[in-house]
């Protein structure tokens, strides 16, 4: 299935882009086994990726990592906020 | 009146704090108090001179996050209505950053009602600051 994954803040920097869309089956499609693969696949930001503090959206609405993905999915992950 | 937006916004211009006022006041006649909150950008934070703060937001699920935190906030606190504004770009010390204004009867719900947003608004609202000093820019990592 297809997810747009975006990157907000310090976590865009590091990564280097905006957005990609990502082609990516699973048995068990969640949110964090999802943050596994992108680990795995950038092992430079594993450990970023993988953090606790980082806050996950799926679909602009905050999601844990049990939440279930389907096909055309948008999910966004991006450090603790630092508005106000 | 001239039209100020959405009550839940965020916008890269300057805002006009006492329109907003105004245009809060008006809402009811039942309105006995106001209670404004403006967040500022201090040229000081963390130990370190600040020049500038870039604000960094996710467009569509920051506004709806400010929506909703304005509906819980009237909800919760039984205030007549709430506006709350943000800024996003690059913004300079002495420039501000946020407004929240919460209309009630009594001055209580509205105090309580003001500091609550301010505090839900840096805990959920996707909204992030790089400060630019004179060593370089940082993403800060908490919310003081």
């Amino acid at each position: 299935m297809k997810i747009t994954v975006r990157y907000f803040a310090l976590l865009r920097e590091r990564v280097g882009h905006e957005s990609e869309v990502l082609v990516w089956d699973d048995t068990e499609p969640t949110v964090g086994r999802l943050r596994s693969h992108l680990a795995a696949r950038l092992p430079a930001l594993g450990a970023i990726l993988c953090e606790g503090t980082l806050l996950v959206a799926v679909n602009r609405e905050y999601a844990a990592a049990a939440t279930v993905l389907k096909d055309g999915d948008e999910v966004a992950l991006f450090p603790p906020v630092t508005g106000g | 009146m001239e039209a100020l937006g959405e009550k839940a916004r965020v916008q890269r211009e300057p805002f006009d704090a006492a329109a907003e006022l105004i245009r809060v006041k008006a809402t009811s006649r039942r309105i006995g108090g106001v209670v404004l909150f403006v967040g500022i950008v201090r040229d000081f934070s963390q130990g370190r001179g600040v020049t500038k703060i870039l604000f960094e937001h996710f467009p569509g699920m920051a506004e709806t996050k400010l929506g909703e935190l304005r509906d819980a906030a009237i909800e919760r606190f039984g205030l007549i209505d709430l506006v709350v504004v943000h800024r996003c770009g690059e913004l300079e010390p002495g420039d501000d950053i946020v407004l929240i204004a919460a209309a009630a009867e009594h001055r209580a719900a509205a105090f309580e009602g003001c500091a609550w947003c301010i505090d839900e608004l840096k805990r959920l609202v996707p909204i992030w600051k790089r400060e630019q000093g004179a060593d370089g820019a940082i993403w800060l990592e908490e919310h003081p």
